[in-house]
């Protein structure tokens, strides 16, 4: 019966009523509503494929197997709690767009060919820019159309990718691309700059922050997830996305230092976290490629949860920079507790959901034999720790007083985040509910001693070195150029200036063939004594050039 | 097939012949509901004799029953008969629409403003249904005066000197046609298309053949608007009455396209045409030039109207370059962007009427926060934009997809990051309007607005819903187009190059 109920469908439809639902009515529809769809998606068994004809294009909107499903229920599930989290805000908008968000990264994940899941795909980046224009900021605003235009960008490369690839291979079916030539690129582009890739990354460390307080929530699960996902679809064992992959977590570690806004610490950190799964796309193996998925899975869950407590303290008290916050730990214990929680995930703590996950990756890249990938990786896992558990708590919660004193945050936050937290932690203890809906079995413990002391070594090492040298790890409050300088500033000069040159040449060029145009009619208008007002038409220089286009033509052609 | 060989030429006849009655009726409503019924009749022809001729069929009706050569005959293939469902379609969607919006800006003796309409389409049907060069041109000039005439009708003054502007355009343009046609029948002692196909190719190593094709050309591309013979376009198309800039906007340029083809592919023959002139490069360059040109040019109006009109010049670009490609495929893209562009400029400029209607002033800067007020409307300005700009599932996207198709398989893959970039342009000046009356804050001096009344907005949401259904079903529009390619050049060029 719930084979032609695709879970996007259903989820699109029921984003509906809540541009027009208030109040209590509202609330309700938000939290049923993705409870409807986590539904629809259990009840999707793997291996189901539904096929249409579309001129002439055969499409497969649906396709559900291993790697499909593990996304699709983390998207439902994630709408839940970020739902429950967003609760309290007044804004059929946001909810509209954040359900029509989820919606399009269903669609995108259970798409089975490359035009169903192209037209999610824009509609993806329609919705996600609502939530970021919803902030009702100036700089938001701005952010926004940054977004707007690098994924529009994206979405341009993607089609070219699609056409190209069709017209190379004749199918449109969503597998493995490596056979596609041009194409191959193409859409790699695409699915990188989704991804956030650097030096494609920089839409994201610049919108994400500005978002709304429960829209970085889904813009943290939704995007880069999604392109997670068509990575390991498109391209798995691309030896070129193991380094890359590595780079990016670097990267992200390495900026994420350097920021004073505590979103986009966090928002950094995501390029640092989908770095690890792009590197497990690129590493290939059945093993890997379960990594990958159980680590998106982990990642969506701790990271809202992290971007919950940041959103949290920043709803509170309207503040988001590290040098203006400090000692919020009295006022806040539960967010501090619960945004813990997350730290200790996303740093891979044993007990907690990172631990189980991130270790599956670094495992494969071990079992591959790559041993400068398996210590970038770890070198990674301690910038992470040092950062988002130490740093960030340190500074927002402890550190010096900033005199603020703000309520604990709403209960809806509370439940939400304690939600999240309760979900990072049943992970952890017993991942085995995790690894069964994996797309490929793994045979894999997380527990074993090598691993947990490996660990437990480095986060104590780096956690005594956080605080030997706690004096300069202080934010600063100043600015980091990173890649989207080039398209904030410089680009802004450049087609600045090249609009000012075009703009004077061609008045230069109008004036003087208009003053020798003019000249012409003057004499002419001498001759007639009569005094038509011909002066301000440029009738003439249509006539001109109409003459000037059929004596090319004819000159041209009576010459050959 | 005999019944409807009889019925076809009524697809001019009807409004030829309700057009004087029109201007004898008195009032307002009277000349309007023959206006409307004249067209809608028209409309179910032109249905029924494309669903005649989509299976490659030619339907052929000699006037007066004088045989071909010597007298006028119509003949219909897919290719006109799609262009007259597109006319009589979009006339059929706008006329209802339309009274009010003519009550306001033509007060008076409006049965001559429905008489010039009307017989402005017929000329325009006519020039698509013959199939004899002199009618053609006859024709082009029982169009271009009614429809100086019309836009003489808009309440700015500028109109006036718009419509001047267009009538030397348009007559240098008529001009060129004449001279062409004269070139022909002096070579041929011909003036049926048929007949001259067959007779042409024994003077082909005539220079005076050449120059005549050089002469039609360059007189339709004026027609046309092509870049850089555009310049009447953008002054006729904003000071016009609302109802005059929507049916122009998506029918008269085509119909110029139309004829280009039909003279350049069946006439002369491409074989012919583009050997003896170096027309696929002109063609190229100048739809190059104007699609940036136009999109540029549009991007930097203050005035809708008049971004909507430089946009249409971008637009025909789109619709050159594929007839510069020299395939069936190219051929197939252009006959479906002109088809397809036609329903998505109707809707834009239907929305902007309401918005004139409505608000009274079509400056961008007057529309902050008005989407507010008019949510209904601007949503179908937004809505026909998507389909402008090339988003799926709209007709848009098809134009696009098919056009990059064309590009890819004659090679000329660079071409595709032109229509990109272009596309990408089409976006920037859509959204601007999207933003600017969306985003923005409703100034508090600025007047109140009220949304249109239904019956304005069915008409325009109904122009919209086309733009999404021919995006998902393309039967008719691209078996349509491809029909229409194959009929005009099917034989000469085989499929693809």
């Amino acid at each position: 019966m719930t084979e032609w109920l695709h879970p996007a469908l259903l989820l699109a439809l029921g984003a509906l009523p809540l541009g027009v639902l208030q109040g209590r009515g509202r609330q309700a529809w938000q939290l049923v509503l993705p409870l409807l769809v986590l539904a629809s998606v259990a009840s999707l068994e793997s291996g189901t494929r539904v096929t249409m004809q579309l001129a002439g294009l055969e499409l497969t909107p649906l396709r559900a197997d291993g790697l499909s499903l593990v996304f699709a229920y983390i998207f439902a599930l994630i709408l839940f709690i970020g739902n429950i989290f967003a609760l309290q805000v007044e804004d059929n908008a946001q909810h509209v767009a954040a359900a029509l968000y989820a919606a399009a990264a269903l669609g995108a994940t259970l798409a089975g060919d490359l035009v169903t899941l192209y037209v999610f795909w824009e509609i993806m980046v329609v919705a996600s820019v609502w939530l970021i224009w919803r902030r009702q900021q100036r700089s938001a605003y701005q952010a926004g159309y940054r977004y707007l235009i690098v994924h529009a960008l994206g979405g341009m490369l993607l089609f070219a990718g699609v056409i190209a690839y069709y017209l190379h291979t004749g199918s449109l079916a969503f597998e493995p691309l490596a056979g596609g030539g041009p194409a191959f690129y193409l859409i790699l582009a695409a699915f990188l700059i989704n991804a956030a890739a650097p030096p494609l990354h920089a839409w994201l460390p610049d919108a994400y922050p500005e978002a709304t307080v429960t829209g970085t929530v889904f813009l943290s699960a939704f995007t880069t997830k999604t392109a997670v996902y068509v990575l390991a679809r498109g391209f798995p064992g691309t030896e070129f996305l193991v380094w890359l992959g590595v780079g990016m977590t670097l990267y992200g570690v390495t900026y994420a230092f350097l920021v004073n806004d505590i979103r986009r610490l966090l928002a950094y950190h995501i390029i640092s976290q989908v770095g690890y799964m792009v590197a497990g796309v690129g590493i290939g193996t059945t093993l890997a490629i379960s990594g990958t998925a159980a680590h998106a899975f982990t990642h969506i869950l701790y990271k809202a949860l992290l971007l919950m407590g940041a959103g949290a303290v920043l709803h509170m008290t309207g503040r988001s920079k590290l040098t203006e916050l400090g000692g919020l730990y009295r006022y806040m214990p539960v967010t501090f507790l619960l945004y813990m929680v997350g730290g200790l995930s996303i740093s891979a703590f044993p007990l907690f959901s990172g631990f189980v996950s991130k270790t599956i990756i670094i495992e494969a890249a071990a079992e591959d034999g790559r041993g400068v990938i398996f210590l970038l990786m770890m070198l990674a896992g301690v910038g992470t720790f040092l950062s988002t558990t130490l740093k960030l708590p340190w500074f927002t919660f402890f550190g010096r007083d900033a005199g603020l004193k703000p309520a604990e945050a709403p209960m809806n936050m509370r439940v939400a985040m304690g939600l999240a937290a309760l979900m990072c932690f049943v992970i952890g203890v017993m991942p085995q509910l995790l690894y069964t809906i994996l797309p490929y079995a793994v045979d894999y413990n997380a527990y074993t001693a090598s691993h947990l002391i490996k660990e437990g070594q480095l986060l104590l090492f780096t956690g005594i070195a956080f605080f030997l040298l706690l004096k300069h790890l202080g934010g600063k409050d100043k600015i980091s150029l990173d890649f989207d300088w080039f398209y904030r500033d410089l680009g802004r000069r450049w087609v600045g200036s090249a609009r000012d040159l075009v703009s004077t040449a061609n008045a230069d060029i109008r004036r003087e063939f208009m003053t020798g145009f003019r000249r012409l009619e003057a004499a002419a208008c001498r001759l007639r004594v009569s005094g038509w007002p011909m002066r301000s038409w440029p009738t003439g220089s249509m006539a001109l050039w109409t003459a000037l286009v059929l004596a090319l033509l004819l000159t041209f052609g009576l010459s050959r | 097939m005999t019944r409807l060989v009889e019925l076809m030429p009524f697809i001019v006849l009807l409004p030829l012949l309700a057009g004087p009655v029109c201007a004898l009726l008195p009032g307002r409503r009277l000349p309007w509901l023959l206006a409307v019924a004249a067209t809608a009749g028209a409309f179910i022809i032109a249905a029924t004799t494309l669903a005649g001729v989509m299976d490659g069929t030619t339907l052929r009706y000699a006037f007066g029953n004088w045989p071909p050569p010597i007298g006028i005959e119509y003949r219909v293939d897919a290719a006109n008969a799609l262009v007259a469902l597109l006319i009589t379609g979009v006339a059929t969607i706008l006329l209802p629409w339309a009274a009010p919006t003519v009550d306001a800006e033509v007060p008076e003796r409006q049965g001559v403003f429905y008489a010039l309409f009307l017989i402005a389409m017929a000329g325009l049907l006519g020039i698509t249904l013959t199939g004899d060069v002199f009618n053609v041109f006859v024709f082009l000039e029982i169009s271009s005066l009614a429809t100086y005439g019309l836009i003489a009708h808009g309440r700015d003054r500028r109109a006036l000197l718009a419509a001047f502007r267009y009538l030397i355009m348009g007559t240098v343009g008529a001009t060129f046609l004449l001279i062409g046609i004269a070139f022909l029948y002096i070579l041929t002692g011909s003036l049926n298309m048929v007949d001259l196909a067959e007779r042409l190719p024994g003077v082909s190593d005539s220079r005076a053949l050449q120059v005549a094709l050089g002469f039609i050309v360059v007189g339709l591309a004026i027609k046309l608007a092509l870049f850089p013979l555009h310049h009447w376009l953008p002054n006729a198309y904003t000071y016009a009455p609302t109802l005059i800039t929507a049916f122009l906007a998506a029918t008269a340029t085509k119909v110029a396209l139309y004829v280009m083809l039909r003279v350049v592919f069946d006439v002369f023959g491409p074989a012919y045409s583009f050997a003896a002139l170096p027309l696929a490069s002109a063609l190229m360059v100048l739809a190059i030039a104007g699609m940036f040109a136009g999109s540029w040019l549009a991007i930097l109006q203050e005035n809708l109207k008049r971004m909507l009109a430089y946009s249409s010049v971008a637009q025909v670009g789109y619709m050159v370059l594929g007839v510069s490609l020299v395939s069936v495929a190219g051929l197939g893209a252009a006959f479906l962007h002109l088809f397809n562009h036609g329903l998505m400029k109707a809707a834009l400029f239907a929305s902007v009427g309401i918005v004139a209607y409505q608000a009274g002033s079509v400056r961008i800067q007057d529309l902050q926060g008005i989407g507010r007020q008019m949510p209904w409307t601007l949503t179908a300005f937004a809505l026909a934009g998507l389909s402008l700009i090339g988003v799926p599932p709209t007709a848009g996207f098809i134009s696009k997809w098919v056009l990059i198709s064309a590009a890819l398989d004659a090679g000329q893959a660079w071409l595709v990051v032109l229509i990109l970039i272009t596309s990408l342009m089409a976006l920037v000046y859509i959204a601007r309007v999207v933003e600017t009356a969306w985003l923005r804050p409703r100034p508090a001096d600025a007047p109140a607005v009220n949304e249109a009344a239904w019956w304005l907005l069915g008409p325009v949401w109904l122009l919209v819903a086309a733009n999404f259904y021919f995006g998902l079903d393309t039967r008719l529009t691209l078996g349509g187009a491809t029909a229409a390619a194959e009929a005009l050049a099917g034989g000469a060029l085989g499929v693809g190059r």
